[in-house]
């Protein structure tokens, strides 16, 4: 993989790439074991699954707009609100990045020619719809309006069609661990020669210890989700009280798993930043192994700290202090990778397009979300802030402001690798701009709502808080706009975007030693690496191979 | 080596990564297998430090003799598992289609003792919480023990009933010589997969029958 | 400047001076953050300015970290962290500490409103009346799913959870009329779900309970045994509670479904008890009231003929009182008593 290749003047599509051959038919895409391909699938699947809990996401904030009644009975509000994060978690965040761009770019980074079991990321898509058509049909049945946390006894008495809710989250669990069992055993066994663990790109490390979380949480989620559903189904009694069950023991194996799935959602956009950064700023990263271990960090801690949601629920002081003290390290494991990033363009060469402006996003609302967190992790404050409109802003700020940036940051940095076209710059601009402004807009607003008392999950509020919540939904129709905007440029570049090159961003992350759009088999030859992904003082200018040739043999 | 060429899938660069490969994935696999039980042995665990005098009385109740033929069963069954792995390893595609053929008849054997088990307690109202209509334990603390019995015993079961389609699936397949002493990680797999239902079971046993 | 900063954050009055040291706690970490986040964003704006592209192919030096830098970028946030936590969790631990002398009050919290309690009556609907200065000390349970207490004036909040009892208490300083919402999701009237803290000066407090009670005591005279009784059952039941340690049965009777002397009293109420003489009875209004004006009558198995008549002892209303408190003792979540097939109450479903 020596980068010194010839320049190619004039952008060249690869001609035999993964999305026209072997075959172009819907067949062979459903039936397809191509990483590749699947990774796309997922993406396509997870985007319109994002365009649903935006839309109850703008539903939510329409009928906020007035202290009373706006459009929609408490009945529908409540069951919107639980969709919204039912289909945002875990149709949305939880699969985005891992099983769309992960399972794109682990294998090209790794130079693999596939992930170690195909046949089972296949069927951790069609478990993936399985779930989602589940959850889907229990929503057009009238939904389930217990809130994404399904708390007992609440989810086991409401009336609702609570049920195929729990199911599709369980089914998606396994999609879940499928992937991340398949990410385990490729980053374990199928790593090119030469790269060495310390010299594997940080977005594969993140990916790693996600994958880790997926594996140990999920099952016993599952397990809990499962628990509810039957005793909803048929009164076994485990979590209600009226039958000698303890309802907070639900929130312990609830948390137990839904902690750590914060970071299931947060480690692989912070992948997506450490790849960006580097590749915008031209820049090895600041620390490599801190940033690495702290990915590891994050997965351990996590799954220590699942008390904290808690503090109200009349634990001890003692608990309350010993998680409230862990999650801080979580905090701290966050810090070092700011700080390293920040350090990284020390001494670069930035380069200010729409992937390094969703990266200034990312960064604002990672600190912000974060301290916020630690704040939260004082105990004492976290009294006054459980369960209001402040809590609400923070994960919206570390959930969804830090994935949805890093989300769009890695739309705009690998679009041309995917898709082998470029997205146009100065649309992408205005649009982050709109985004990050009318995200601000939007939940600033409701932090400070927080602080003023308003409970989440209200229909209606006292007059009081009005002023805040007109404002937060005008921010979030500026939000909705931008987003708008780049669902438009993006489907009309898959189309008519200009030839992106083989890499148009000049970057040295190993993902880019193919050419774009990769070919099927993503490597002809095996390569052999010789030095870590980003290191941008080796001299040279590095294009590889603007189209792959007929393979000599069929492997 | 016409073996590496007929077993080895286009991505992989050799057999031993492949088969290393397949190793880990059914490790983590059983991981996870592991941690579906764990909770529910904790939630166990929590019930049985709330109402530990009727989870006590409720598990002597039980039929120990039931879970103790069980026991043996199913120890016996992983060991003729083994055995059929052996085979496997020495070509012998017909010994392992027989030795698991044998594990697939004890787990049925299993099995019905278990619907054994269940009828009697069907009987005797020993139901899941507002079902429960005995008047061997009192107070809320018999449905719940009643409750986590039936689904740990029950989730065990149904792994007990997937286990015997891999088993049966695997066994076929060697028996037709789909497998080789160089290559049969899949049989490898299998047996492993019915040593963690087994495995379950050894705690499952004490945990609701004994202790 | 805590007014100022006050305003600035939207935070509510400060309606005891537990409130005001976690505003303070909140203004450090406001000013922290700030300062921390305006750091670390001067920077990266810096570096943006001065190391900006040349050149698509520019090299870049490769920079490592030394040791000293990571354990920096350690040291610093976790210094920092501490420091907050060492604030915020002794705040936590007073909070979850009620002084001794502080004033009992039962909250209830129920699909959708707020009854509270006072020992000894009367009991309240969704208006919570304390006088100022004086710690009070809420119980809080909930009838059905899980609410939360909340008084954004007092920054204190504690969920109510069916079938136990969680604490809080607060002192409040400030006289005034405070918002009370229930903050953990509990359906469809969870945002109607409304209540007020009234904070009165103590004389004021002390007349109108005073009048309460004998509001209270008026009707109960008017109340047979088992006959419709004009008060809420909280009230009632208060006055049972207090009746029973008065008279003893407590030294007998558990309220936390141990066995003792005698039966407990937890989820006696509608049971099926098993006699010694093998017959079987429920123990509703009439057996409880029968039990003690003649408790030789129906000695429940496996007990003793060791309790005393209450005929004459107690007035009929005060026997009333005690049933309507062994009614409330549904607490399901403690150890089962000797007796068999409690019946549950099932929680209702809505509609």
């Amino acid at each position: 993989m020596n980068p010194s290749l010839a320049r190619s003047e004039v952008p060249v599509w690869n001609p035999r790439n993964y999305l026209n051959s072997p075959e172009t038919g819907l067949r062979s895409w459903l039936l397809t074991q191509d990483h590749k391909r699947i990774g796309v699938m997922f993406l396509v699947a997870t985007t319109i699954a994002f365009a649903i809990g935006g839309i109850f996401a703008l539903l939510i904030r329409i009928e906020l707009l007035t202290p009373g009644p706006t459009i929609m009975s408490a009945q529908t509000y409540n069951r919107m609100f639980t969709l919204h994060g039912v289909v945002m978690i875990f149709l949305f965040m939880i699969p985005a990045i891992p099983s769309g761009f992960g399972n794109f770019l682990v294998p090209l980074m790794i130079g693999a020619k596939d992930v170690a079991f195909p046949r089972l990321n296949l069927l951790s898509f069609y478990v993936y719809l399985a779930g989602a058509v589940i959850a889907l049909f229990g929503m057009v049945q009238g939904g389930a309006d217990t809130g994404w946390t399904f708390y007992t006894p609440y989810s086991t008495t409401t009336i609702t069609k609570v049920v195929p809710v729990l199911l599709g989250a369980f089914i998606l669990g396994f999609s879940s661990i499928l992937t991340g069992l398949n990410f385990i055993v490729t980053t374990h066994t199928m790593r090119a020669p030469g790269l060495t663990w310390t010299r594997l790109p940080l977005f594969v490390w993140s990916i790693y210890a996600t994958s880790v979380i997926q594996i140990l949480a999920t099952p016993v989620l599952g397990m809990s989700l499962l628990l509810v559903a039957v005793e909803h189904a048929f009164g076994w009694g485990i979590f209600d009280p009226a039958r000698g069950g303890d309802p907070v023991l639900f929130q312990h194996f609830f948390w137990f798993y839904s902690h750590p799935a914060v970071y299931i959602m947060v480690l692989p956009a912070m992948a997506v930043i450490s790849e960006v950064v580097c590749a915008f700023s031209r820049k090895n990263i600041f620390g490599y192994k801190a940033v690495a271990y702290s990915s590891l960090g994050i997965a351990f801690v996590g799954f220590f700290t699942w008390g904290h949601h808690m503090f109200v629920s009349g634990q001890s002081a003692f608990n309350g202090g010993v998680f409230g003290v862990l999650s801080m390290f979580v905090g701290i494991f966050t810090a070092i990778k700011v700080f390293n990033w920040t350090a990284t363009l020390y001494k670069g060469s930035i380069l200010f397009a729409t992937p390094f402006a969703y990266f200034v996003g990312f960064l604002f609302f990672l600190v912000f979300g974060g301290m916020t967190g630690i704040a939260l992790a004082t105990v004492s404050l976290d009294v006054h802030w459980h369960d209001t409109y402040f809590i609400v802003a923070h994960f919206h700020f570390i959930m969804v402001g830090a994935t949805l940036m890093a989300f769009l940051a890695a739309l705009h940095y690998w679009f041309p690798k995917i898709a082998g076209k470029r997205l146009p710059e100065g649309w992408g601009l205005v649009a982050a701009v709109m985004i990050i402004l009318g995200f601000n807009f939007t939940f600033i607003p409701q932090f400070l709502l927080g602080n003023e008392g308003m409970p989440r999950r209200y229909f209606s509020y006292p007059e009081k808080f009005w002023p805040l919540n007109v404002a937060s939904t005008a921010g979030a129709s500026v939000l909705a706009m931008g987003l708008v905007i780049v669902l438009v440029y993006t489907l009309v570049a898959l189309k008519w975007g200009p030839v992106a090159g083989a890499n148009p961003w000049n970057s040295r992350g190993f993902e880019w030693n193919t050419p774009s759009p990769p070919p099927p088999e993503n490597y002809e030859t095996t390569p052999v690496y010789t030095h870590g992904p980003h290191e941008y003082d080796l001299p040279g200018v590095e294009t590889p191979p603007a189209a792959t040739p007929e393979p000599k043999h069929a492997s | 080596m016409p073996a590496n060429t007929t077993y080895l899938a286009h991505h992989f660069e050799s057999l031993e990564k492949q088969t290393y490969a397949a190793r880990l994935g059914m490790w983590l696999f059983l991981a996870t297998e592991v941690l579906l039980f764990t909770a529910l042995f904790a939630g166990y665990g929590v019930y049985r430090y709330l109402y530990p005098e009727a989870f006590r009385e409720a598990s002597r109740g039980l039929e120990t003799w039931i879970g103790f033929v069980n026991t043996l069963v199913l120890v016996t069954s992983s060991f003729t598992v083994a055995m059929g792995l052996e085979r496997a390893t020495r070509g012998d595609g017909r010994g392992t289609r027989l030795l698991f053929g044998l594990s697939i008849l004890l787990a049925l054997a299993f099995l019905g003792l278990k619907a054994v088990e269940y009828t009697h307690h069907f009987h005797a109202g020993e139901l899941p919480g507002r079902y429960y209509a005995s008047d061997a334990v009192q107070g809320p603390g018999g449905p719940i023990f009643f409750a986590l019995y039936f689904l740990i015993t029950g989730l065990h079961a149904i792994h007990v009933v997937i286990g015997m389609t891999v088993l049966a699936v695997i066994g076929w397949r060697a028996g037709r010589g789909a497998y080789a002493a160089e290559y049969h990680v899949p049989v490898e797999l299998g047996a492993l997969y019915w040593h963690l239902v087994d495995l379950i079971w050894i705690f499952v046993f004490p945990l609701i029958y004994l202790v | 400047m805590n007014e100022l900063l006050r305003r600035m954050l939207f935070l509510p009055e400060q309606a005891s001076d537990y409130a005001r040291q976690v505003d303070g706690l909140h203004y450090f970490i406001i000013i922290t953050t700030m300062i921390a986040a305006a750091g670390v964003f001067a920077t990266a704006i810096f570096f943006f300015v001065r190391y900006r592209r040349r050149a698509d192919t520019d090299l870049t030096p490769h920079v490592a970290p030394r040791t000293i830098h990571e354990v920096v970028f350690v040291g610093l946030p976790l210094g920092l962290f501490l420091v907050w936590f060492a604030i915020g969790f002794p705040q936590y631990a007073k909070l979850s500490l009620p002084p001794k002398d502080a004033m009992d009050v039962y909250v209830q919290g129920k699909k959708w409103m707020w009854k509270f309690a006072y020992p000894g009556g009367p009991n309240a609907i969704d208006t919570l009346r304390v006088p100022v200065g004086r710690p009070v000390r809420l119980l809080i349970t909930s009838r059905d799913v899980i609410h939360s207490f909340y008084v954004p004036a007092l920054r204190v909040k504690m969920d109510a959870l069916p079938g136990r009892y969680t604490q809080s208490w607060f002192k409040a300083e400030k006289p005034g009329r405070y918002e009370i919402f229930c903050a953990e999701y509990c359906g469809l009237g969870h945002s109607a779900m409304l209540g007020e803290l009234v904070v009165m000066p103590q004389e004021e407090f002390d007349t109108w309970i005073a009048e309460q009670r004998r509001g209270a005591n008026a009707v109960a005279q008017d109340a047979g045994p088992s006959g419709e009784r004009a008060l809420p059952a909280a009230n009632v039941a208060e006055e049972g509670r207090r009746i029973a340690s008065e008279q003893g049965c407590m030294k007998c009777h558990s309220v936390d479904g141990t066995r003792h002397i005698g039966p407990t009293w937890v989820d006696l109420y509608l049971r099926q008890e098993k006699l010694k003489d093998g017959k079987s009875v429920v123990a509703d209004e009439g057996y409880l009231t029968k039990s003690m004006m003649d408790p030789a009558a129906d000695i429940v198995a496996g007990y003793q003929n060791v309790m005393p008549t209450y005929q004459g002892k107690l007035s009929p209303p005060e026997v009333a009182a005690v049933v309507e408190y062994i009614k409330t003792l549904k607490t399901q979540a403690v150890r089962s008593g000797p007796s068999e097939g409690p019946v549950y109450e099932s929680i209702p479903r809505p509609q």
